[in-house]
C-alpha cells in the first residue's frame, strides 16, 4: 500500500503540493486526474524520491520512502515518464532491457533482447524498431517504448504519467487494456496520470482529483459520475464554466 | 539608509552565492571520488569514455602541439639571436613544451572539446528527465555517468599530454632542422640530455590533474543544469569557463610545487 500523508512541496514561490493525502491499496489501479500544472507529475516523483517533499510523509508498505536500501526500494517500481525520457544514445531494445543488461537483474544479452522484443510487442511495436534509436521514432512510438521499459522488469508498482497522450484512439485502447491486464493478471499496483476520460474509465479502480495542491475528490470510478463535487463535474464535462478557472 | 547598505547587501548575496556553489562543488567532488571505490562498475561506459575522451582527442592534441612546437622554435631562434643565443633552441623547446605548453594547451583543448561535450550531454539528459529515469532503473547517475568519464580522463589526459609533448618537440625539431639549419643528431641529443625526469613527471601529473578538472567540471555543470535549452547552454558555457580557469590556476600552483626549489 502506498500512503501519502499531508505532503507539501514548493518550488520557489510556486506552492505546488499543499497537503496531499492519498492512499493506494496494493493490487489496485488508481488514476489521478487534474488540471495541467497542478502537480500530478511532481506527486509521483515525490513517491520515487526524485523530488524531495518539504514536509509530510510517504510510505510504501509501511516503509518510509527514501529510507533503507534505495536500490531495493526502486527495484519494486517501474515508471513511464511524461516525456518518455528514453536514453537517446541507446537503441530501443537496450532502453527497454536497461535493467536486464546491468546490475542485479543482469541477464545474457540474447535473453535480454528477447524480453525487450516481447515487451515491445505488448505495447504494439514491431520487432524491427528494436534496433532503431529513440530519435528515429515518432512521439507516440517513443511513448510506447517508455511504457515497455517501465514494465520490462515486471515491477510490483507501476507509475504511468500520461500513457495515452499522443496516441491514436486504437493504440490508446491497446495501452488501456495493457494497463488493466497488468493490474488484474499480474497483481501489480498502478498509479496512472491521464487527461483522457475514456482512459480513466478503462483503467481505474479508484480515481483521485488533484486541484490546488490537494485531493479534491477521491473514490471508486463507479461513483465518479454522481459525485456531486462541482470541481470533478466540471472536469468530467470539460466545461469552461465552474469553480476551476480556465486560466492557470 | 537602505540605499547605503544596498551595495553591501549585494556583496553579501554574491559571496553567499559563490560559497554555496563552492560547497556544492566540494560535495560533488567528494561524492564522485567515493563512488570510484564502490561497485557496481560500468565497464562499457568506461570503454566508451576512453574512446571519446582519449582516442578521439588525438588529432586535436597532435595539431595543437605540432604548430606550437614549430612556432616556439622560430620564436626562440629569433629572440635568442638578439644576444647570440640561437643555439639553445632544442633545450628551450623541450623545456617549454614539456613543463608548460604541452600540459596547458592539451588541458585547454580538452576543456574545449571534452568538458563542453560532457556538460551538454549530461545537461540534456537532466532536462529530458533521463537522469531521473536512470534513478528509477536502479542506476546511480554518479556511478553510471560521472565515474567512467572521470576515470577515463584521469588515465587518458596524461597520455595525451605525453604525446603532445613528443609531437611538440618534433614540431620544433622539424622547424629547427628544415628552416634554421640545426644538425638533426645534435638537436635530438641536446633535447634528450637537457630534459630531467622531474620535467617529465611534472608534465604527466599536470595532465592527470587537468583531466580530472575537465571531466568533473563537465559533469558538475551538467548535473546541476537548469531546465530548458537555455539551461543546457548556460551549463555548457559555465563548465568550459570554470574548467579553463581552474586548469590555469592549477597549473600555476603545480608549477610552484614542482619547480620553486
Ligand atoms: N523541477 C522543478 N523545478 C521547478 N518547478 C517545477 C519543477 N517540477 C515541476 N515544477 C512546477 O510544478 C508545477 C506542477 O508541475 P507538474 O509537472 O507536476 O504538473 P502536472 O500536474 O503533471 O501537469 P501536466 O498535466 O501538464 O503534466 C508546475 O507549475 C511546474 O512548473
Ligand atoms: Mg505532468
Amino acid at each position: 500500500m502506498i500512503r501519502l500523508d499531508n505532503v507539501h512541496k514548493t518550488f520557489g514561490s510556486n506552492r505546488v503540493l499543499r497537503g496531499l493525502t492519498l492512499e493506494i491499496e496494493r493490487g489496485t489501479s488508481m488514476v489521478i486526474i487534474g488540471g495541467s500544472g497542478t502537480g500530478k507529475s511532481v506527486a509521483l516523483k515525490c513517491i520515487l524520491g526524485l523530488v524531495t517533499p518539504d514536509s509530510g510523509t510517504i510510505t510504501v508498505d509501511g516503509q518510509q520512502a527514501g529510507t533503507g536500501d534505495r536500490d531495493a526500494f526502486l527495484a519494486r517500481f517501474g515508471m513511464l515518464f511524461q516525456g518518455g525520457a528514453l536514453f537517446d544514445s541507446l537503441p530501443v531494445w537496450q532502453n527497454v532491457s536497461f535493467r536486464h543488461l546491468r546490475g542485479s537483474l543482469k541477464k545474457p544479452k540474447e535473453q535480454a533482447r528477447e524480453i525487450a522484443i516481447e515487451k515491445l510487442r505488448r505495447v504494439g511495436l514491431k520487432a524491427s524498431v528494436a534496433d532503431q534509436l529513440p530519435a528515429e521514432l515518432s512521439g507516440g512510438m517513443q511513448k510506447r517504448v517508455g511504457l515497455a521499459r517501465a514494465i520490462a522488469a515486471d515491477p510490483e508498482i507501476i507509475f504511468f504519467d500520461e500513457p495515452t497522450t499522443g496516441l491514436d484512439p486504437i493504440m490508446a485502447g491497446v495501452i488501456n487494456d495493457l494497463i488493466r491486464e497488468i493490474v488484474v493478471e499480474m497483481g501489480a499496483t498502478a498509479m496512472t496520470i491521464t487527461h483522457d476520460m475514456s482512459s480513466v474509465r478503462a483503467i481505474a479502480d479508484n480515481v483521485a482529483m488533484l486541484h490546488e495542491g490537494v485531493i479534491k475528490w477521491t473514490g471508486p470510478v463507479a461513483q465518479m459520475d454522481n459525485s456531486g463535487d462541482p470541481y470533478l463535474e466540471q472536469f468530467i464535462t470539460g466545461s469552461a464554466e465552474g469553480p476551476i478557472e480556465a486560466i492557470r | 539608509m537602505s540605499s547605503v547598505l544596498a551595495p553591501l547587501a549585494l556583496i553579501g548575496a554574491l559571496t553567499m552565492n559563490v560559497l554555496a556553489k563552492l560547497g556544492r562543488f566540494v560535495l560533488f567532488l567528494l561524492r564522485s571520488f567515493s563512488h570510484i571505490f564502490r561497485p557496481p562498475y560500468y565497464p562499457k561506459e568506461f570503454a566508451i569514455s576512453l574512446l571519446t575522451i582519449g582516442w578521439l582527442s588525438l588529432p586535436v592534441v597532435g595539431l595543437t602541439a605540432i604548430f606550437t612546437g614549430g612556432a616556439l622554435a622560430l620564436q626562440i631562434y629569433s629572440g635568442g639571436a638578439r644576444f647570440n643565443a640561437e643555439a639553445v633552441v632544442p633545450q628551450i623547446v623541450a623545456i617549454g613544451m614539456v613543463r608548460e605548453l604541452g600540459p596547458v594547451l592539451v588541458g585547454l583543448m580538452i576543456a574545449a572539446r571534452v568538458t563542453s561535450s560532457i556538460a551538454a550531454e549530461i545537461a540534456t539528459m537532466k532536462v529530458t528527465e533521463q537522469i531521473d529515469a536512470l534513478v528509477t532503473l536502479s542506476t546511480n547517475p554518479m556511478k553510471y555517468l560521472v565515474v567512467p568519464r572521470l576515470l577515463a580522463a584521469l588515465i587518458t589526459v596524461p597520455l595525451l599530454v605525453g604525446i603532445g609533448d613528443i609531437i611538440g618537440i618534433a614540431g620544433g625539431y622539424a622547424v629547427g632542422v628544415q628552416n634554421l639549419g640545426f644538425n638533426p643528431a645534435a638537436y635530438l641529443k641536446n633535447t634528450a640530455d637537457f630534459l630531467e625526469l622531474r620535467d617529465i613527471v611534472s608534465s604527466l601529473v599536470k595532465g592527470g590533474v587537468f583531466g580530472v578538472i575537465a571531466a568533473l567540471m563537465g559533469c558538475f555543470y551538467g548535473m546541476h543544469s537548469d531546465r530548458g535549452a537555455q539551461g543546457v547552454g548556460r551549463a555548457t558555457k559555465g563548465s568550459v569557463e570554470a574548467a579553463a580557469i581552474l586548469i590555469l590556476a592549477a597549473n600555476f600552483v603545480l608549477t610552484g610545487l614542482f619547480f620553486s626549489v
